[in-house]
């Protein structure tokens, strides 16, 4: 339960709670009596309803309502949610997608796919969809580039700011944590074809991903950098990153075309 | 005088009384039917292994045994019950945690009699109780498959069943009541394509281990029927394939049967929830003329009544403003693709207006669809589906629930209308 929170704003929602259970006494009572020969199997035995129901049969449509060709109209599911081409939505917990690089894109729809992301509502989107399609997703996506939407009100101390400030610009070389920069590029908008900017994003969705990180909800390709990055930050430094990301104009958000230099950390997303 | 005789026939009656169920169980221990049906010897081998792949594709042996994401057959899928949970074993070649050590005969003889190769009963989630319908050849042809697998090593995990269920003896008593082991007999009346549609769905397919109802103990009373049944941990329904007020196929043609099994999506009707997983990992695989005997089997079905949904007081004024607020979302959130006549626009948008899926007397399916939205499965023949947003999000329980209700109640469908209570324990359900 605890980890949801993390996770959503809304945690109620997806506590593994079951949806019916038969009190298990009444079942254990079943199996004795079942193991003494006391009941017969006839008695346990549903009743069958005697009605008839009419056969309903869907007429099919006179005239088929025309349906658009595109990947904007096929992808309807996904702007629901993140807003139209991406551009993330007014409720300060869907991200942006818009702009963020193929690669980077296509490795989160894989994740979600294939277990090592936990959104309930990503999974069911992506579960059943061929590698092909994916990639066609993210490309889409990728190359949306709407404007941002206005800053979200950030509210936090000055210390905490100008701690996120140094953690993203600096790091912090006593515990090994690299700056934001030194991967996400010197204007933190990304660099192809796999590492996301972060401008743009609600401070809510990134202390939720670190929170997912932390407790191995969110994991990526080996070596999982992100996590390894998280385990030295403290829960503190983490609503400092977030806020700071949060308040910082997001400029025109395109991706940088090319990595600069090798990685201070190896990551399995993004092979040098 | 009288006295003894009563205590000895009190005591008859009890020792008859044990000892009957007694026997029935040390039967299921000691007895193996089957166990004397060779293996027949086939003389190409690469097409054995081809036909036993794609027997593990019919059976979708995939769906318990590879966790999302994990190597193939591996097994560790947690498989909830309302008995505890279970956890899928290894079926790769690994000689410790897989079948490296198993023959053929060990083989079969978990098929056919459900028993492991110790001689451990197996839990019935794995559907023992339908592969039994399955021939030696065919269990052979899987065998050679799974054997020619890259060996996956890795720990079984123990399952977590609650006591009584996590004693596996007792399976000797629901095997006595429950599980008949036995090839499919083709019946020769019926023509060759129905026999080989009856076998698909009887044993590899294994339909009814969600299509019909559980008991208490977990077992489907019902044979071979294709009922309908709740997947009470999944929080899913499985319509009925007999009643025509559910998803019964007496009124659809072979041919679109064949295609929403292929493809997902007809202009009837889109798959959805645990079924996507079934056509994307197993029935899309299957040849044509499979489906189609699939088909007929299925529509030769003699239909059943659903059970009937209680009809709504649509002249109650709560009733009225609750259908009132049903269409105003509607309007906002789904005329755009389902159109207003609720004709949807298939087989992008399914019809609402007519489809079973919506009017079934359990609105589970309906709500799930409304909260979690989705994607029809991604298939050779539907590779790019279009998509349900899911409004889980963005509308409150109540809303949902008015908006499912309106759909269940308008351009000519009737159905019970649906609570606010109803769809938040839907939210609930875990993802699998």
């Amino acid at each position: 339960m605890k980890r949801y929170l993390f996770l959503s704003p809304y945690p109620a929602v997806y506590s593994r709670r079951k949806v019916t259970a038969t009190p298990g006494v009444v079942r254990c009572a079943f199996v004795f009596l079942l193991a003494t020969g006391g009941l017969t199997a006839g008695a346990v035995a549903q009743a069958q309803p005697d009605m008839r129901t009419p056969a309903v049969v869907p007429e099919p449509p006179q005239r088929q309502a025309r349906v658009d060709d595109t990947l904007a109209q096929r992808l309807a599911a996904c702007t629901a949610c993140h807003g139209k081409q991406g551009r993330a939505a007014s409720d300060g917990f869907y991200p942006r997608i818009a702009g963020k690089p193929a690669g980077y894109l296509y490795n989160q729809l894989v994740n979600f796919r294939e277990g090592r992301r936990q959104y309930p509502l990503m999974i069911y989107m992506v579960a059943h969809q061929s590698d092909a399609y994916l990639r066609e997703i993210a490309g889409y996506f990728s190359e949306q580039h709407p404007p941002y939407a206005a800053l979200q009100p950030v509210r936090a101390a000055a210390a905490v700011l100008e701690r996120g400030r140094v953690l993203v610009r600096e790091g912090d070389l006593a515990r090994k944590v690299p700056a934001c920069i030194a991967c996400h590029g010197q204007s933190l908008t990304g660099v192809p074809p796999s590492i996301p900017g972060l401008l743009g994003l609600p401070s809510d969705y990134v202390s939720a991903q670190f929170g997912a990180w932390r407790t191995g909800a969110r994991q990526a390709a080996a070596p999982d950098c992100m996590a390894q990055v998280t385990q030295r930050l403290s829960v503190d430094d983490i609503s400092a990153v977030a806020a700071w990301l949060a308040a910082q104009p997001a400029g025109d958000g395109a991706p940088l075309t090319a990595a600069t230099g090798k990685l201070p950390i190896a990551c399995g997303s993004f092979p040098q | 005088m009288k006295n003894t005789f009563l205590k000895r026939g009190l005591l008859a009656g009890a020792a008859i009384a044990l000892l009957v169920p007694a026997g029935f169980i040390a039967l299921q221990f000691l007895h193996d039917p089957g166990s004397n049906t060779p293996s027949v010897p086939v003389a190409d081998a690469g097409q054995q292994i081809r036909q036993g792949r794609y027997l593990a594709q019919a059976g979708d042996c995939m769906a318990c045994h590879t966790t999302r994401g994990g190597p193939a057959y591996a097994g560790g899928r947690r498989i909830e019950t309302p008995f505890g949970a279970l956890y899928s074993p290894n079926i790769t070649p690994d000689a410790v945690s897989g079948i490296g050590k198993w023959s053929a005969d060990d083989f079969w003889r978990a098929l056919h009699n459900g028993k492991s190769r110790d001689g451990h009963f197996l839990y019935p989630a794995f559907p023992y109780t339908d592969y039994t319908r399955m021939p030696r050849a065919d269990s052979d042809a899987l065998f050679a498959y799974f054997r020619s697998l890259p060996p996956v090593a890795g720990q079984n995990r123990a399952h977590a069943l609650r006591f009584p269920y996590d004693q596996r003896w007792l399976l000797a008593v629901w095997r006595a009541l429950y599980f008949t082991p036995g090839e499919f007999k083709p019946d020769p009346r019926r023509s060759a394509q129905w026999n080989r549609g009856a076998y698909l769905v009887q044993g590899p397919g294994h339909c009814s281990a969600c299509h019909a109802a559980r008991n208490a103990l977990g077992a489907s009373e019902e044979g071979i029927g294709l009922g309908g049944g709740l997947m009470p941990t999944l929080g899913w329904y499985a319509p009925s394939l007999t009643a025509d007020g559910e998803a019964g196929l007496g009124g659809w043609t072979e041919a679109q049967i064949v295609a929403l099994l292929k493809t997902g999506v007809t202009a009837q009707a889109t798959v959805f929830g645990p079924m996507a997983e079934v056509v994307a990992q197993s029935l899309q695989h299957l040849t044509h003329g499979d489906l189609a005997a699939m088909a007929t089997y299925l529509k030769s079905l003699p239909p059943t009544a659903a059970e009937r949904a209680g009809d709504v007081a649509l002249t109650e004024p709560v009733a009225e403003a609750f259908l009132a607020r049903g269409a105003k979302l509607y309007g906002e959130h789904c005329s755009s693709c389902h159109k207003d006549d609720g004709r949807g626009a298939a087989p992008a948008y399914p019809p609402l207006a007519g489809n079973r899926a919506i009017t079934m007397a359990s609105a589970i399916n309906p709500i799930r669809i409304v909260l979690n939205g989705g994607f029809p499965p991604g298939t050779a023949g539907n590779p790019r589906p279009y998509g349900m947003p899911p409004y889980g999000p963005a509308l409150s329980d109540s809303d949902v629930a008015a908006v499912v209700t309106f759909i269940r109640n308008q351009w000519g469908n009737r159905a019970a209308p649906v609570t606010a209570q109803d769809v938040g324990r839907n939210r609930a359900v875990p993802v699998d």
